[in-house]
Order: C-alpha cells, then sequence, then structure tokens
C-alpha cells in the first residue's frame, strides 16, 4: 500500500546508516534531516512549518545532546519525536466549562470536515460524563443538514434545537436561551460549513460568538488536509480566536500532518479526535501518539524507552568513568549483557530497530552465546573478574568446568573482552565513549 | 472563462502577497539557488508533494540546461508546460450513452453535491437523468439528495436509510431500463479507503451496475477534495483497486487549496482529473482544464 516507501522505512534506512557506524558526522545529519524534511512534507506538514522544524531540529542534533545520548541515532529520533510532541502542545487539552450554565460550543470549519458528525460524538460523550447538552441547528444552508443533525441527534439522545431556515445568529441565541429555560446545561451549535475566504459567512460566524459568548469554539479539520490547513486555521482563528480544534477521520490512513500545522500557526490546541462513524467514536487528543502516527515510527520509540529503562542514566556514568580511566573489568562486561538481556527478548529488540529485521540476525544464537559468557564470568572469582590477566591455563579449566563451557569457549570469551576493552580505550581517547552503542557493536560481532 | 476567475473575489489578500512573490521571482534575475527554493516552495506549497517536486524540478532543471537559459523569465512558461504535459498524459474519457456515472471517495469530499450539478449538467443537455441514492449510510444523505434532485429536475430512486445499498442501484438500473433513460448517476456513501467490508459493499454495486445494464459505458469517479494532501494518493490508489477508476473530480476548488496533488496522481496512477467543482451552486461544476489549472498553481489568472 502507498506509493512511497512509508516514513519509518526512510528514516530507518538513514538512521541504520548512521546506529552502525556509531559516530555521527554533521553530513550524516545534514542527510537524516533532508529524509525527514520530505517524511514530514509527505505528511502534509506544513512546507514553512517543516522548513523551522528541521532547522531546531537539526541544531539540536549536531550539539552536545546527541554526543552525550544513547546510540547518537536513536537520539535524533527522539529529538525529531520529543520536538513534534511539544509542538502539538504536550499534554492533553480538556474541554472548558462556563462558570454559569449553559457552556456554548460552537463548532466551526469548512464544508465535509465533519461538524455534524462530531455534533453527535460530542452531545454522546458530554452525555456520558454527567451532562446534559442540546444542539442548535444553524447549518441553514446545506440540503437536509437539520434533517441530519436530528437523525444524529436522535440517536444520541440529545435534542435538536431548530427553526428551520431562518437567520442562524437568531437560531443560536434562541438554542441557548432555550437552553436555560429548560435546563440544558451545554449547547452544541452546529453551523454550516464555509470557506474562511467567504467574508459574508464568516461575519455571520462572528455574530454568533458575540451574541452567545461561547466558552468554546472549536474547529474542525479534516485529518487529510493537505498545506493550505494552514491558511483555513490562521483565517479561522484571526476572526473568531478559536479555543481549539478537532482532528477528524482519523480512523484512515493519513498521516495527520495537517495537526502539527495548525497547532504551530494558531498555538491553539487540538481537543479531541474523531476514529470513526459510530457516535462513540472520539478520542481526547494525545499529542506523543500523534507524532508517533505523522512518523509512523512507534517501534523506535518503544526501543528508545527500553534501552532508557534498561541503563540508568547513573550506570552509564559510571561506566563511561570506567572506561576513561581504562578500568573496564569482565565485571562490566557482564553488566553490558545484562542490560542487553534486560531490553526484552533479542528478537524483538532487533526487529524494533529500524531497517534491520529478524531475518537478519539469528538471535537464537546470540541469545545461546550471551547465555554461556554470563555462566563463564559467573564461574569466576571476583578477583579474576577484576584482573583478568590473572586467568591462565589452570584458572581456564577450573572456569570451563565450572560453567559447564569448554576451555574454547573461555579462550573467546577472554578475546572478546581484550577487544572490547581496545575498542573502548580508543573511543575513551577519541570523543565521549558510548556505551549503548558499544552493545550495538558487539551484536553485529556475534553474527 | 477559467475557474481560477471565480476565486478571485474572495481572495485578493492571500493571493496578492503570493503573486507579488512569484512574480518578483519570474521577473529577470539570474537563476540561483534561492531561486530554485522559492519554485519548489511553490509546487510544494500547493500539495504536489515532495517527492513529485522532485521529479518536475529535475525536468525543469534538464530542459534548462538543454535550452541554455539563464534567465528567470523563461523559466515560467517552461515549468508551465511541464505540469501542465503531466496533466494530460492521460486521456478525458469520452461518453457513449446509455452512460452510468458511479462516484465515490471518503466521508466529506462533495459526492452528493458533484451529483446534484452532474444531474443539472446533463438535464440541460437534453438528457434523461436518474439518480440513485446509494448512501443509504449517513443520516439524511438521501433527503440531500433529494433536495438536488428536485433543483435539477430529474429522477430520484431512493430506499430507506440503513437498505442495501446494491438494491438502491438495482432498482434504478431497472427505472433506467423500462424508461429508456439516459444517464444514471450513483451517490455512494463516503467510506475511508482502509476500511475493507466497504470497499467490497462498492465492488458489488459496480457488478450490479454490469449486470443490470451491460449495454451502457460506465464510468467511476473518485471524487477528492482539493484540501487533500498526500493521502489523496492512496484514496486513488486503493479505490482503483477495488473498482477501476476512470476520473477524478476535485471539488471545493473555490478555496485557497491547489489541489495540486492531482499531478502527484496522474504521474503516479494514470487517472486524470474530469471535473472540478469551484463553488455551492448548482451550476458550480466545470470540465477540467489543465491550462486553467497549472496557472492557479502558479497564481495566474
Amino acid at each position: 500500500m502507498g506509493l512511497f516507501s512509508s516514513l519509518a522505512e526512510k528514516l530507518g534506512n538513514v538512521f541504520s546508516k548512521i546506529t552502525s557506524r556509531g559516530k555521527l558526522t554533521e553530513g550524516d545529519i545534514k542527510q537524516a534531516m533532508r529524509e525527514i524534511r520530505i517524511a514530514l512534507l509527505e505528511a502534509d506538514v506544513n512546507y514553512a512549518v517543516v522548513k523551522d522544524f528541521v532547522a531546531r531540529v537539526s541544531e539540536k542534533a549536531v550539539g552536545e545532546q546527541v554526543l552525550k545520548s544513547l546510540t547518537p541515532g536513536q537520539q535524533v529520533v527522539k529529538i525529531v519525536n520529543d520536538e513534534l510532541i511539544e509542538l502539538m502542545g504536550s499534554t492533553n487539552s480538556k474541554l472548558d466549562v462556563a462558570s454559569k450554565p449553559p457552556t456554548v460550543i460552537m463548532m466551526c470549519g469548512l464544508q465535509g470536515a465533519g461538524k455534524t458528525t462530531f455534533c453527535g460524538k460530542l452531545g454522546a460523550y458530554l452525555t456520558k460524563q454527567g451532562k446534559k447538552p442540546m444542539f442548535a441547528a444553524c447549518d441553514v444552508y446545506r440540503p437536509a443538514a437539520i434533517d441530519q443533525l436530528q437523525v444524529v441527534g436522535k440517536n444520541v439522545n440529545v435534542p435538536v434545537f431548530e427553526q428551520g431556515a431562518g437567520d442562524p445568529v437568531k437560531i443560536a441565541d434562541n438554542a441557548v436561551r432555550e437552553a436555560v429555560k429548560l435546563g440544558y446545561d451545554t449547547v452544541i451549535i452546529d453551523t454550516a460549513g464555509r470557506l474562511h475566504i467567504n467574508e459574508q459567512l464568516m461575519n455571520e460566524l462572528k455574530n454568533i460568538k458575540s451574541k452567545t459568548a461561547p466558552t468554546e469554539i472549536l474547529l474542525t479539520v479534516d485529518s487529510m488536509t493537505g498545506q493550505d490547513a494552514v491558511n483555513v486555521a490562521k483565517t479561522f482563528n484571526e476572526e473568531l480566536d478559536i479555543t481549539g480544534v478537532i482532528l477528524t477521520k482519523l480512523d484512515g490512513d493519513t498521516r495527520g500532518g495537517a495537526a502539527l500545522s495548525i497547532r504551530s500557526v494558531t498555538g491553539k490546541p487540538i481537543k479531541f479526535c474523531g476514529t470513526g462513524e459510530k457516535s462513540g467514536d472520539i478520542e481526547p487528543f494525545y499529542p506523543d501518539r500523534m507524532a508517533s502516527r505523522i512518523l509512523g515510527m512507534g517501534d523506535v520509540l518503544t526501543l528508545i524507552e527500553k534501552a532508557q529503562e534498561a541503563v540508568s542514566e547513573e550506570e552509564l556514568k559510571k561506566m563511561e568513568k570506567r572506561m576513561r580511566e581504562n578500568k573496564f573489568t569482565l565485571e562490566d562486561f557482564l553488566t553490558q549483557f545484562k542490560q542487553l538481556a534486560k531490553m526484552g527478548d533479542i528478537n524483538d529488540v532487533v526487529a524494533m530497530i529500524p531497517g534491520m529485521n529478524k531475518a537478519n540476525v539469528d538471535a537464537k544464537q546470540i541469545d545461546e552465546r550471551i547465555g554461556k559468557y554470563k555462566a563463564i564470568i559467573l564461574s569466576m572469582t571476583p578477583y579474576e573478574r577484576a584482573h583478568p590477566e590473572v586467568i591462565k591455563s589452570s584458572r581456564r579449566k577450573r572456569v570451563a568446568a565450572g560453567s559447564g563451557t569448554s576451555v574454547q569457549e573461555v579462550n573467546s570469551l577472554l578475546k572478546q573482552y581484550d577487544q572490547t576493552r581496545e575498542m573502548m580505550k580508543m573511543a575513551a581517547s577519541g570523543k565521549m565513549p558510548q556505551m549503548q552503542q558499544k552493545i550495538v557493536r558487539q551484536k553485529r560481532r556475534f553474527r | 472563462m477559467g475557474f481560477f476567475s471565480k476565486i478571485k473575489e474572495g481572495l485578493k489578500r492571500t493571493k496578492e502577497a503570493i503573486s507579488y512573490k512569484l512574480n518578483k521571482l519570474f521577473t529577470g534575475g539570474v537563476l540561483t539557488d534561492d531561486f530554485y527554493d522559492e519554485l519548489e516552495e511553490t509546487l510544494i506549497s500547493s500539495d504536489i508533494g515532495a517527492e513529485t517536486t522532485d521529479i518536475i524540478m529535475d525536468r525543469l532543471k534538464d530542459e534548462i540546461d538543454k535550452k541554455h537559459i539563464r534567465d528567470t523569465s523563461s523559466v515560467r512558461e517552461l515549468l508551465k508546460k511541464i505540469l501542465v504535459d503531466l496533466l494530460e498524459e492521460n486521456e478525458r474519457p469520452q461518453y457513449d450513452y446509455p452512460l452510468v456515472i458511479m462516484l465515490s471517495g471518503v466521508n466529506g469530499v462533495g459526492k452528493t453535491t458533484a451529483i446534484g450539478k452532474l444531474a443539472k449538467k446533463f438535464k440541460s443537455q437534453g438528457r434523461s437523468v436518474t439518480v440513485a441514492a446509494a448512501d443509504t449510510f449517513r443520516a439524511a444523505a438521501s433527503d440531500q439528495l433529494s433536495v438536488w434532485a428536485e433543483r435539477a429536475g430529474v429522477r430520484l430512486i431512493k430506499h430507506a436509510e440503513g437498505a442495501d445499498p446494491a438494491a438502491v442501484v438495482y432498482d434504478a438500473a431497472q427505472s433506467v431500463k423500462s424508461k429508456n433513460g439516459d444517464v444514471l448517476l450513483i451517490d455512494t456513501a463516503g467510506r475511508l479507503h482502509n476500511k475493507k467490508n466497504l470497499m467490497e459493499e462498492l465492488k458489488k454495486i459496480a457488478r450490479v451496475v454490469e449486470r443490470e445494464l451491460p449495454d451502457a459505458s460506465v464510468f467511476n469517479y473518485i471524487v477528492l477534495d482539493a484540501t487533500t494532501g498526500q493521502n489523496a494518493i492512496s484514496q486513488v490508489d486503493i479505490f482503483n483497486d477495488a473498482i477501476d477508476i476512470d476520473g477524478i473530480i476535485l471539488t471545493k476548488l473555490d478555496g485557497t487549496a491547489k489541489g495540486g496533488v492531482v499531478l502527484a496522481i496522474a504521474g503516479e496512477l494514470g487517472v486524470p482529473v474530469v471535473y472540478v467543482g469551484v463553488g455551492e451552486g448548482i451550476d458550480d461544476l466545470e470540465d477540467f482544464d489543465s491550462q486553467d489549472f497549472v496557472n492557479g498553481i502558479m497564481n495566474e489568472d
């Protein structure tokens, strides 16, 4: 499906190049940024927003943060993800309630964005929360729009206030009065879809606003919207000072980059998303989930989380210090294996790395090998682990017998340890040493 | 009269800003990286997509090299030609009667409105038109279509909400047969293309049409909202897999959206744009004109 290769794949290719090399050059980052730029554009994030975004990410990526990080490649993905989340408002933003009822919620948006359908969902949602909502049918233009709202209202058991094809401003005003009279605490005003450049209809909305003083003015936006999303959102916001955005039709396969554009252009939070055609298909909006969606790479993030869980900041610092002092012992070597094991089933871990799939690596073999190495190290005395140079032939025989392995296998472990230490010495004398990146290297050697 | 001239009225502010930038871009001067960047921005901003933009820019640079162009003013016509050529690679459908046109597409793109406009178009050409309300899902969809059918003065076949859409189409086909009708227009429910069972439903409708009206020439059009971004490619691709898509009706071109994604679709999938919707009036449906369309992208009239 899809004509262009997926974003996860594209980024995967770039980052697997980086992660496999362990060190990032500015050229690498530039290449990665180019891919991210294309990926974001293909996700329909606005051109100007992308430009700005990529500039900010690359600044962070070439900075010290990345070099101090776990594997730098993954760190770049993490920066991109974090920045996306921040751009989209970090936390979930709830509906405001008027201090004195009724709370008036005015829906607005282009034609076909899904306003009427969303009214129904919001009505059902609020009813479930113990509210008593009422709909006001103010779309007097589209044929049968009032009928549609009435059917929707019947489905979710919310009454509809309508006065036929009258003046929408008057209808809205009357609806609010009616709600007060009948004791409804929320009025949801369904307005006609309109182009943001239609001055006459925008004025109508302004008049509804000034007459009913809504607590929430929600702009409904189709999540499949392209570059024009910014023009639409900007105009609606300038004209009406909207309080939030509703993202509809998120149950399709769209990446929904419009969300990012709208948020960064208006600064207004996205409050809900519509995820289906049934009245229950409404979800509070979570920026982090949207970020993963735009990037199409939930797996990478899980991997990062796992890596972070497995290796605490402290452990990492300790390890770095030991390496700088060239005090990397077999005990540390063992710790590394344990960290790798903590990240979960090797098979799953490998599958999460972009560009790598299970077929590339014989995970079972790696697991077995790690198991043996652990047994060997654990069969050594603490003194031996701290001073591997003392392990000569008789000690080797004893360790082999104790761990149920052979002398050859003990030799192979010691050789591996020597190589690792050598490599670390080099790393320590060069730039900042990287524990995690070493784990990745180690894994490759296991192949 | 080009359809983009209709946009002009409401659009002055945005338009002038962009035009100014572009005019500045194209009035002489040397070809610099900045020049190419801005050109690229124009294309991407119209939803042509990053990859297709790359392809177009490469073609443009090739031509510029070949023709030894050193001056930005000649580049404008060159670029327009490349865009028009891309759009005209695919031929427009030729109609024979009896004719069946089925509209499909995702939710909210303007299918029902487009049916109303098409009905009016054929009716005013003296054709006998029947409309089938096969959107039995959305609340009050058939009521909406009734209003359009009445405005256009055409026959409407509808069932109750929730009925089998294929049954509606069957009845409509019988009606066309018995009355010797010329044109059958089928309005289907909006569906997201990734919902498999709904795509199967569409296939079923197509089978009914084929079986009941074997002599009719049948065209399946997908309705795309001009504000849609790159997802439109996926939409056409998947609908095309289910029922061969013969063309695109591009709606809502009266806003600020350019609908440039159809360039990517024309290039990648070979599906031509047939009509464009430019307003809410019953006559606001026009034959697609690639020259006009490209002028719109380049912010010219």
